[in-house]
């Protein structure tokens, strides 16, 4: 099993979500969150006074998934989430000891489905 | 019981108890309409009161918009409170001072405590067509929203104990005075023949110089200036901008006292320098910053309305269109430049926007009142009177120097008795939570 982390821009998640339903990757976590990378952010202005430290708003997509799955899960990432710009964001695969479904009890592959 | 012996606001609460019980028994009357009342007047000045009543709500959200989500609701609170305790102190003993028989044209005696012979017969003095308690509480929105003005200084960082005595203490030794000075029959600023239509000196220059003083008293906030993070909600500002706005034509239309032409003049010149100061300060924001911003437009209309408040009844389209042009230029400066180089945390600009703007507004009469708008008034310099100027020029001085006096006085002393700041650890964790026990906004659920 895989833990499957993706930093995208925020417009495109919906055509992430499409892909990965698509691909019948339905177990998805998606959370709102600010960041930077190389090219840092746009600087705000308030009153003429400069924000320093700018982050950009971006989206965080969090998916478990088989090992079968981890290729078409990254394809479904990829071809929704790139611009061609910098600032499309990054995924990040982590490996994953177990997973539990609360309602039923059941470990492991089944339990992520 | 014993426990609430102990407890200030117990004690506080017991006062007020008791200067309502003599108000009781002092001022006991007989109220009786009469027949001399104007009721378009009447409709026009009770409509300008609930107008800038309005006003305070919208300045909290002005305010509120701009702190950090952690102090949103202490901004919002400290407006509420004010507005529920000046309202207590202008009605007990507050209009009494400032509009009551002239003491040696510094003050009003308490001959009118409890609002004694505050009837419904119009006081010719001051409006001879409205009903003397339509003027009570239209001045009572006034008296309100002044000290609520100051608080854009010292937003984030106050303790709310110190907040509620300060803002009694500042309303009755700063603001009535000035009032009665300025406005008040016998007040020697009036007596000099200074213009303040609605509020220039009394309300603005008084509230800004009073938020220089809070700003240097209470410090920087923790982080100032490059560790606070920006305004937490902007659209709450926009709409705060608004209302003030909105309200702002009760603030100077309704000072005319009745509803004709003045009323009619005060409001039109207030729209266009308000029109005038935010399209000033978009075009300077966008010259200078390169993209003009939404907090720079209402920056900008608000300081306009700052600005023609004390000429309102005075002056003519072309020269409000000239008042907001000048006030965002100097405001914009004071702002951007002034508090900078000085690197005074005045933390909403009050100061800037409501001292500077003020102190041009009050200027600016002396330069563009003219006697065809208003044959009460006086032509400024720019129609053969320079006299005027001058006389302008003094009350702003005076206006300025008492008021940052006596706050600066009335906070050292409030600081040497019970601290002005909040905790170190309270400000970090916000007011929110530790002045009030509430949150402004849930994060789950």
């Amino acid at each position: 099993m895989k833990y499957i982390i993706a930093i995208i821009q925020p417009d495109r998640l919906d055509e992430v979500l499409t892909n990965l339903e698509e691909r019948e990757i339905h177990l998805v976590t998606v959370t709102s969150v600010m960041g930077r990378g190389r090219q840092k952010g746009i600087a705000e202005v308030y009153r003429s006074h400069k924000e320093a430290g700018s982050l950009l708003k971006k989206v965080k997509l969090e998916i478990a998934v088989n090992e079968d799955f981890v290729k078409s899960t990254i394809e479904a990432i990829t071809s929704g989430a790139r611009t061609g710009h910098v600032g499309d964001g990054k995924i990040f695969i982590l490996d994953l000891p177990e997973c539990i479904r609360i309602r039923t009890g059941e470990k492991g592959g089944p339990a992520i489905g | 019981m014993g426990k609430y012996l102990k407890k200030s606001p117990f004690w506080f609460f017991a006062v007020f108890l008791l200067f309502t019980l003599i108000a009781t028994v002092v001022a006991a009357q007989e109220i009786a309409p009469t027949p001399k009342v104007d009721t378009g007047d009447t409709a026009w000045l009770l409509t300008s009161a609930a107008l800038v009543l309005l006003m305070t709500p919208a300045l909290a959200f002005f305010y509120g918009g701009l702190v950090r989500k952690k102090n949103i609701l202490s901004v919002l609170m400290q407006c509420f409170m004010i507005t529920c305790l000046i309202t207590i102190q202008w009605v007990l003993f507050g209009y009494s001072l400032a509009f009551g028989p002239d003491v040696k044209g510094v003050i009003g005696s308490l001959a009118w405590f409890g609002l004694k012979g505050v009837g419904l017969d119009p006081n010719p003095a001051y409006a001879a067509t409205v009903p003397h308690q339509a003027f009570m509480i239209f001045q009572a929105m006034f008296a309100i929203i002044t000290p609520a003005l100051i608080l854009g200084a010292f937003a984030e960082r106050m303790k709310f104990s110190t907040f509620c005595i300060f803002s009694l203490l500042w309303a009755t030794l700063v603001y009535d005075p000035v009032c009665h000075w300025v406005w008040g029959v016998g007040g020697f600023l009036r007596a000099d023949g200074a213009l303040d239509f609605a509020g220039g000196t009394v309300v603005h220059i008084n509230a800004g110089v009073a938020a220089l003083a809070c700003a240097l008293v209470l410090g920087k906030r923790k982080g100032y200036p490059d560790k606070i993070s920006p305004p937490h909600n902007l659209p709450f500002a926009v709409l705060g901008a608004g209302l003030l706005w909105f309200g702002w034509f009760g603030f100077n239309g309704g000072s005319a006292l009745g509803s004709g032409s003045l009323a009619t003049s005060a409001f039109v010149v207030t729209h266009i320098a308000a029109a005038a100061a935010g399209l000033t300060w978009a075009l300077l924001d966008w010259i200078i910053n390169s993209r003009s911003t939404v907090l720079g437009i209402i920056t900008g209309s608000v300081a306009g309305l700052v600005a023609i408040t004390p000429a309102s009844g005075f002056v003519n389209p072309i020269g409000a269109i000239w008042i907001g042009i000048g006030v965002s230029v100097f405001c914009y400066m004071a702002v951007a430049i002034l508090k900078v180089k000085f690197g005074y945390d005045d933390s909403l600009d009050a100061f800037g926007v409501h001292g500077i703007g003020g102190m041009w507004g009050a200027l600016a009469t002396g330069l563009w009142a003219t006697k065809a708008v208003n044959s009460a008034g006086a032509n400024g310099l720019f129609y053969g009177n320079p006299a005027q100027f001058l006389i302008q020029f003094k009350a702003v001085i005076v206006t300025a120097v008492y008021s940052f006096v006596m706050t600066f006085v009335i906070l050292k002393v409030l600081n040497a008795v019970m601290g002005v700041r909040a905790s170190e650890q309270d400000e970090r964790i916000g007011l929110d939570l530790t002045q009030h026990r509430e949150a402004g906004y849930t994060v789950l659920e």
